[in-house]
This record gives structure tokens, C-alpha cells and sequence, in this order.
């Protein structure tokens, strides 16, 4: 019998259709996955074994009703276990964000993406480790422990979303939700050699996600191939009345019959190849570009002339917006408490405590950024030369349809690597806080390997609500090529 | 420590400001590492911005209103499970006043 994790999301599909695998056999053996490597990989903060089971059992009952049956309604994950990033609500399920502030938070109602996902069919075995607040690039400042990349265990697998990318490619689910603020699905998406997905502003609901930079924060999710994570993206995508900044478009299909590129326009910018740049990560992703080009797409170089301004941009606006979103953390009506003297010192301890140094150090950097004297300076200002960076993607899309280039500039760095130093930690981040700063879709895919055997990971992004071409394109360029197929051996 | 540097009483008030109770450590720390990055931050500065308009959101539309419809949601008890302290379906806290 064929190792049931070693399969794509889509075989899966086609094997709990025909009968030949059962949703249970796919759960039980993901379950096992987690409970032999999750010690080392440290992926999952939370496992439901029970509740997935029971869920598999009912999907089992609907897929064998749809057998005898082809007009009852099969939901198109019907029996696909996958997990969630611990910034998503899910009732019944503890959220923490990867925080001691929300330890023993039980979320009164489910976020709109995942009862989507659960009403799509698919099987929530957990919760994963993120960052804490989502706020990093390796997975490091998560409060409950660090998260091992599944290619090398002495190595992050990114972040914030590390816990759902190290998920998947350990073969623990077969595709998982995460959320990106400034390249947190991307990033460990391009470290762990899968494919993710940075949906556009407003394209996904974020009713349940516990916010962090809100005028930055979309919900994606991650699979091993752009075919595999298209269902998974169509279940979550459109509009939601409970978010009031979801657009009302309709979520589109893929043609994938069409699996040329002729006549798409492909931009590669030159500010994204700098120095610096592990050469290996510059050759696989140019030789990704070539293939782009043999499936017939044309090849332009162009310019987003503020590219080297998107950091200091980024670094005080979504602090700012942070230092807003966790002032709800106090102590009062929901997560541990902290007591003091009076309200206001008890506020300062909870806070002062249950907060990690990362978030405090955003807090107080977006605090700064808004304070009295010091606003037009800096928050007003960068949100100035984030209308400029806007501008750049606008004028590159009048002249290309996609643009191709790295999502890091080196492959997934060691644990403990940056240190205690958050400047050189957030340089980690260049390549794909443009893009939320543009509002506009990325996805990532693997295009390589470094000589350490690390995936390395290209980034095609699209004029926002754009999803369908960046899956035509990453999928075409998955069929002429097997880096998605590589799994790491545990 | 750059042009930018913060001073410790600086630190202190921006914690204040943020509700956090930070450890002598802490001040000295946050103080070095939070002026590294303002003055990264500061070549925004050199940025002529004076005829750009600043972009709070990168919606392509002001969202629209919905109806104002009277809708059920979370009750009460579910929403108190999760509070630190309780009394009589209230969140409890230290006096405000004295």
C-alpha cells in the first residue's frame, strides 16, 4: 500500500471518490504523522484527533452516499485533513496567536475561512504554530516553542505561518490555512518547498482572524502544488457580510486545458535582485523565468523604483496598526490576568508579562510612530511613500500581465540565527512586503534547491484579484517540472 | 547608538503610553534596538512626498453599507466563559476609584 501522506491533495480527491481510501485511513494517517515526527518538527500547538476522526467518519458517510448517488451534493474537500494557523478562530478550539496573553482562550465563534473550509469538507486535525501575533519571519517568537523546517531540523521553516508550511511538508495534512501580513505564507512557503498563496486585500474574509496589521492582514493557505491549493483557495475566497473591507467579487475558476503561457506578459523587476542574494536562489529563480518563457510567456524587464522603501514603510505601519489592534489585551475580559495595584497597574502587568519581546517591540514602535509630534513624521510619511509603492505595481501592470521574481533572498536560515537582532531579522522580508503594501496576490512555488538541499522559492504576483492567472501560471509551470513533487525525509 | 537614538526616559514614556511594564533589561534593550530601526525608518524622510496623498486603504472602493438589521450573535454566557473574573454575569476589576 502506498504511503497515504505522500499524496497530493488532488489524488486524495480522486481516491476517496472511487472508494479505494477512506477519509478515516487519510485522517488516522495523518494523526500517526503528527504523533511519530510532531516532537521534532513542533508544528501543531493544538490536535483534535477525536473530533477529525468523527468528522472523517461523516465525510466517509457522504462520499459513500455520493457513490450510489452522483446527484448528492459532495462538497469538493469532502475528506481532505488539513490544519489551521493558530491566528484563526475555530469554536471548540483553543486560539492563542502563538501568545501567553491568550492562553486558555476559547473563541466563542468560528473565523468566516474556516467554517468555509469545514462546510467545503474538509477535516481540521488543528491548530499551528505561528509567531507570536503573527509577527515574524521564522516562527521563532511563538511563546509555545519553536517550529524545525522538515528539510532540516536546525533550520526555521519561516514565518509566522512556519507551523502550517512545516505541517504540510512533514506530509502531517495535505494543505493548510495561513494568514500573510508582510510574507508570512509566502516566505515559509518558499523555505518549506510548497506553494502558497497571498490572496488579494479583501479577497478573503477575515471575520475570526485575530488582526495584526489590518489594512495589511489577507488569509491564503498552503498545499504542495498551485492544483492542489486552487480548491482550497475557491472554498475560501468571496464575499462575507460580517467583514466590511471583503470585496463582493466572485471567486473565479482556472482554466488548466490551457496550459500555455502565449501571449502573458511576464515582468521581472530589477530592484529584486540585489547583492547580497544567495546566488543559487538568483540562478533557480532565473532559470524558473526561462521555463516561463518556453511555455510561451514574454519576458520584459521592468522597474518598481521604491522597492528598497517597502521595509521602513512597512515596519511603521504595521506596527502602528498593531499597537491599536493589541490594545484589546488587557486582562479583563478574556485570556490569564496579571493583578496590580488598582486597573492601570494591572493593565501594565498583564501586558507588561503575557506579551513576548517581539510584540512588545512592535507596540512600542507603532506606538511611537503615532504618538503626539511624531506622526506626520513618521506614520503620515509612510503612509505617503506607500501611495508611491502602490504607484509602482500600477504602472508595471499597464505594461505586464505578471511579475516573477525571488520570494527571499536565501533559502530557510538557521534557528537562532538572527539573535537578538530584529533589524536583521526583518531585512529577511524585502521581496514580499510590496505586495501587501499594494494589496495586490503573490504565490509561491518551488523552482530549485540550493547545495544544501534547501527548496528555493519563486513569487509571481498579480494586479490584485488576479488569483486565477497567478494559479494558470504556477501550474503550468508545475507541469513542466517536478521540484513540487521533492518531499523531505524525516 | 545612530542619530536617531531614543533616550531612557523616551523608552519609558512610550511604554507608558502602550501599557507595558518593562524591566530595567528591558528599557535598556528596546532603547538600543527600537532607535536602530527608527533610524533605518528615517530615510523615509528623504522621500519628497510633498504632492503624494497618504494611502490609509487599498480597497479600490469605500465599503459599502449594509442594511441595519437587528442579527443574533454570541450570547452572554459564552462570551463571559473566557473572562479572568467574574461576578454576576460582569467582568470584574480593581476599584477606578478610590
Amino acid at each position: 500500500m502506498t504511503d497515504l501522506s505522500s499524496l497530493s491533495l488532488l489524488e486524495a480527491t480522486t481516491r476517496l471518490r472511487s472508494g479505494a481510501v477512506r477519509s478515516l485511513d487519510l485522517t488516522r494517517a495523518c494523526l500517526d504523522r503528527i504523533q511519530r515526527y510532531d516532537a521534532a518538527v513542533c508544528s501543531f500547538l493544538y490536535v483534535a484527533p477525536d473530533q477529525a476522526l468523527d468528522q472523517a467518519r461523516r465525510a466517509d458517510r457522504v462520499l459513500a452516499r455520493w457513490r450510489i448517488d452522483h446527484g448528492f451534493p459532495l462538497p469538493p474537500l469532502t475528506g481532505i485533513p488539513m490544519a489551521v494557523k493558530d491566528v484563526l478562530c475555530l469554536e471548540g478550539m483553543p486560539a492563542t496567536a502563538g501568545s501567553r496573553i491568550l492562553e486558555g482562550f476559547y473563541p466563542p465563534y468560528t473565523a468566516t475561512s474556516v467554517q468555509r473550509l469545514i462546510e467545503a469538507g474538509a477535516i481540521v486535525l488543528g491548530k499551528t504554530n505561528t509567531d507570536e501575533f503573527a509577527m515574524g519571519s521564522s516562527t521563532e517568537n511563538s511563546s509555545y516553542g519553536v517550529t524545525h523546517n522538515p528539510w532540516d531540523l536546525r533550520r526555521v521553516p519561516g514565518g509566522s505561518s512556519g507551523g502550517s508550511a512545516a505541517a504540510v511538508a512533514a506530509g502531517m495534512c495535505y494543505a493548510a490555512l495561513g494568514s500573510d501580513t508582510g510574507g508570512s505564507i509566502r516566505q515559509p512557503a518558499a523555505f518549506c518547498g510548497l506553494t502558497g498563496l497571498k490572496t488579494s486585500y479583501g479577497r478573503v474574509s477575515r471575520y475570526g482572524l485575530i488582526a495584526y496589521g489590518s489594512s495589511l492582514d489577507t488569509v491564503g493557505g498552503f498545499a504542495r502544488s498551485a492544483a492542489d491549493l486552487l480548491p482550497v483557495f475557491q472554498a475560501i475566497a468571496g464575499h462575507d457580510p460580517l467583514d466590511s473591507t471583503s470585496l463582493r467579487s466572485p471567486v473565479p475558476a482556472v482554466e488548466w486545458e490551457n496550459q500555455g503561457l502565449r501571449g502573458v506578459r511576464v515582468g521581472v523587476p530589477r530592484e529584486y535582485f540585489i547583492d547580497g542574494m544567495q546566488p543559487a536562489v538568483e540562478r533557480a529563480v532565473r532559470q524558473a523565468v526561462d521555463v516561463l518563457r518556453s511555455l510561451g510567456a514574454s519576458i520584459h524587464e521592468i522597474r518598481l523604483p521604491h522597492t528598497d522603501l517597502a521595509l521602513p514603510v512597512y515596519y511603521l505601519i504595521a506596527p502602528a496598526e498593531a499597537s491599536a489592534n493589541l490594545a484589546r489585551y488587557d486582562g479583563v475580559r478574556f485570556g490569564p490576568r496579571r493583578s496590580g495595584e488598582g486597573l492601570l497597574d494591572q493593565y501594565l502587568e498583564t501586558r507588561g508579562a503575557l506579551f513576548g519581546p517581539e510584540v512588545k517591540r512592535r507596540i512600542m514602535l507603532g506606538t511611537y510612530a503615532l504618538s503626539a509630534g511624531y506622526y506626520d513624521a513618521y506614520y503620515g510619511q509612510a503612509q505617503k511613500v506607500r501611495t508611491l509603492i502602490k504607484q509602482d505595481f500600477d504602472d508595471a501592470f499597464r505594461q505586464v500581465d505578471l511579475i516573477a521574481c525571488p520570494v527571499t533572498p536565501t533559502t530557510a536560515f538557521g534557528i537562532g540565527q538572527h539573535g537578538d537582532d530584529p533589524l536583521s531579522m526583518y531585512l529577511e522580508d524585502v521581496f514580499t512586503l510590496p505586495a501587501n503594501l499594494a494589496g495586490v496576490p503573490g504565490i509561491a512555488f518551488p523552482v530549485g534547491f540550493d547545495e544544501d538541499g534547501l527548496p528555493i522559492g519563486m513569487q509571481l504576483n498579480a494586479p490584485s484579484l488576479g488569483e486565477a492567472a497567478l494559479f494558470h501560471a504556477a501550474g503550468a509551470y508545475q507541469t513542466v517540472t517536478a521540484w513540487h513533487k521533492e518531499r523531505p525525509v524525516l | 547608538m545612530p542619530a536617531m537614538a531614543l533616550t531612557r526616559d523616551e523608552v519609558r514614556h512610550i511604554a507608558q503610553l502602550a501599557r507595558l511594564r518593562l524591566t530595567a533589561d528591558e528599557e535598556a534593550r528596546y532603547r538600543v534596538q527600537l532607535s536602530a530601526i527608527l533610524d533605518y525608518a528615517a530615510r523615509l524622510r528623504e522621500v519628497d512626498t510633498s504632492s503624494i496623498p497618504p494611502t490609509a486603504s487599498v480597497l479600490p472602493f469605500d465599503a459599502p453599507l449594509r442594511q441595519d438589521v437587528a442579527r443574533t450573535s454570541n450570547a452572554a454566557p459564552q462570551l463571559m466563559a473566557n473572562a479572568p473574573e467574574a461576578a454576576e454575569g460582569m467582568f470584574r476589576v480593581p476599584p477606578v476609584f478610590e
